[in-house]
């Protein structure tokens, strides 16, 4: 489903990606590991089109989006959600939630006819809110959420645009415990209908929902496949994981 | 809306009060007055509602009064041609200079504005043909036709309260709407609007182009009102004036153009045609400056007001 071949991404005298090739296939919850500075958050925005790549193709669905805008990339069916929470916090959770069904349903070059009366846009948002578990929240700001609510509002809007494969940069970023149970459950939920590729350092999440994983280390693929293989890696082992594992 | 609705009945009645005492000049002023408040709130559509801050937006005023008066100094005095002339200009050059400047961000927006209001400003001046910098005296004001004289100052009055309400009523519209919403998410968080599928440059263009065209307008009716227009009305003090309207009345809120231009033409009004006897006592030039009173209100505002004067209203009758 998204193919990534030798893709490189140099900043001033820093290699942060270097000659990547990794493929998600479709249905899977693909993982992305590795250490902080290894390059994973670099990685989800070239794949996502916020950042250019210097070298390197990116497939995606058939698709070559090598060189496509963000938003066309979402359009294919490809969204993201970022590690810092980026939300429209002065918009309300409904609010929030419908403008990416909007996003999606349709051109926005309407002027005249006021969005409230289209029910549907808000309907659907509503079906995304109960999914994330702020049905409760609807008309809160979203500035004044819960770190974990704004979490879970962050996945959401990804969500809310249908896509086929989601970009999910660490999404249990700050939870505590039981936050992240919630998070890990609604991933658990939505691979049935939605590709993941998840970058995350939580290990007990990796491996409870990875199909695969993939390590990245210093910009390169060190190693990709089943957690257990992954687990059993001398590389890896010594890379990353180290003693979290074994413990 | 039962506020606004109130405020119209008010600027409805007012020409007829004038008149009643014979006094015209204060319908005319009022006039220039509504003229600003609709070239504000065009600027505040794309400044306020959008957070695109534009320091051009005169080159969109003066685009519109230049394709009005050239189309009457040319004998084409017909509103019905001339003013649809003004919109079309000003919304291209709106587009041209967008299409440019949205591709970039910040000071550099900010900037690039400037340069190319400044670039039209100096096209203008080299105009000779119509007035070059002397500017362009003209014989009379649009003709509307049905049976209306925009000659007469009470007649005037009432076509541009008109168009005051209707900019008003398009842009409360204009955001609720799909295109308003997305405009409003461009503002609050632009990276993640183009990460939720929405192509950011082509909103923020077509409500650029939108402001233009609204802006072009005003300057139709300000070439009509003054029989005249020059070079200073693309200057970029007039940007600035504008901003200050925006800032003072209040940026993104509905009513902010308009009681910005009525605050700031009043104020400068009062300061120069009725000087305090004992600030003049020990200031005899001070009406020459009445720069640094509006500067204090405008301080005042930003520091005390972030919603401007409009946020305070609403603030305290709880809208």
């Amino acid at each position: 489903m998204l193919e990534l071949r030798r893709v490189s991404k140099r900043f001033v005298g820093v290699v942060a990606t270097d000659d990547v090739s990794l493929e998600v296939r479709s249905g899977e919850v693909h993982a992305l590991i590795g250490p902080n500075g290894a390059g994973k958050t670099t990685l989800i925005s070239q794949i996502s089109g916020s950042l250019p790549s210097d070298r390197g193709e990116i497939r995606f669905d058939g698709h070559d989006i090598t060189r496509a805008r963000p938003y066309e990339r979402v359009k294919l069916g490809l969204a993201r959600s970022y590690q810092v929470t980026s939300i429209f916090k002065r918009f309300t959770v409904l609010d929030n939630l419908a403008l990416a069904v909007q996003a999606r349903s349709g051109s926005s070059f309407s002027f005249w006819r006021p969005v409230a009366a289209e029910g549907s846009l808000f309907d659907e948002a509503r079906s995304v809110a109960g999914e994330i578990g702020l049905s409760q929240k609807l008309s809160s700001i979203a500035a004044t959420l819960a770190h974990g609510e704004q979490r879970a509002l962050e996945v959401g809007l990804a969500l809310a645009t249908r896509p086929k494969l989601v970009l999910l940069d660490e999404p249990l970023a700050g939870m505590g415990p039981e936050e992240a149970q919630r998070m890990i459950a609604l991933i658990d939920r939505v691979r049935s209908r939605v590709t993941v590729l998840l970058v995350e350092h939580d290990m007990d999440a990796v491996f409870r929902l990875a199909n695969r994983i993939s390590v990245l280390v210093n910009g390169r693929v060190i190693a990709s496949g089943a957690p257990e293989a992954i687990k059993a890696d001398e590389q890896v082992r010594k890379a990353y994981l180290g003693d979290e594992v074994a413990a | 809306m039962k506020r606004s609705i109130a405020v119209f009945i008010v600027l409805l009645g007012f020409p007829l009060a004038m008149s009643a005492i014979d006094n015209l000049f204060y319908v005319s002023f009022a006039s220039r007055v509504i003229i600003y408040a609709i070239a504000a709130t065009s600027l505040n559509l794309v400044l306020g509602y959008g957070g695109m801050i534009s320091f051009g937006h005169a080159a969109f005023v003066g685009a519109g009064a230049y394709a009005a008066s050239i189309c009457i100094a040319e004998g084409v005095a017909s509103a019905w041609l001339g003013w649809p002339a003004a919109i079309a200009a000003s919304a291209l050059a709106a587009w041209l200079i967008g299409a440019v400047s949205l591709r970039t961000r910040g000071v550099y927006f900010i900037m690039i504005t400037l340069a190319f209001a400044q670039m039209a400003f100096y096209l203008v001046n080299s105009m000779k043909a119509y007035g070059g910098d002397e500017g362009l005296p003209l014989p009379q004001r649009a003709e509307l036709g049905l049976g209306l004289d925009l000659g007469n100052e009470v007649v005037f009055y009432y076509v541009v309260l008109f168009f005051l309400a209707l900019s008003l009523y398009g842009l409360h519209r204009v955001m609720q709407s799909r295109f308003g919403r997305v405009v409003i998410a461009i503002r609050e968080n632009e990276a993640r609007a183009e990460a939720i599928g929405l192509p950011v440059y082509r909103y923020q263009l077509a409500c650029f182009v939108i402001a233009g065209a609204v802006a072009g307008l005003a300057g139709a009716l300000l070439a009509s009102h003054g029989k005249y227009v020059n070079p200073n009305v693309l200057h970029w003090v007039q940007s600035g004036t504008l901003m200050i309207m925006v800032i003072l009345g209040g940026v993104g809120q509905l009513w902010g153009g308009a009681i910005g231009a009525f605050v700031l033409l009043g104020l400068e009004h009062v300061i120069s045609d009725y000087p305090l006897p004992w600030l003049a006592a020990v200031a005899p030039n001070y009406p020459q400056h009445a720069n640094l009173g509006v500067g204090l209100v405008m301080l005042a505002v930003v520091l005390f007001a972030p919603h401007g004067i409009a946020g305070l209203l609403s603030r305290r009758r709880g809208a």
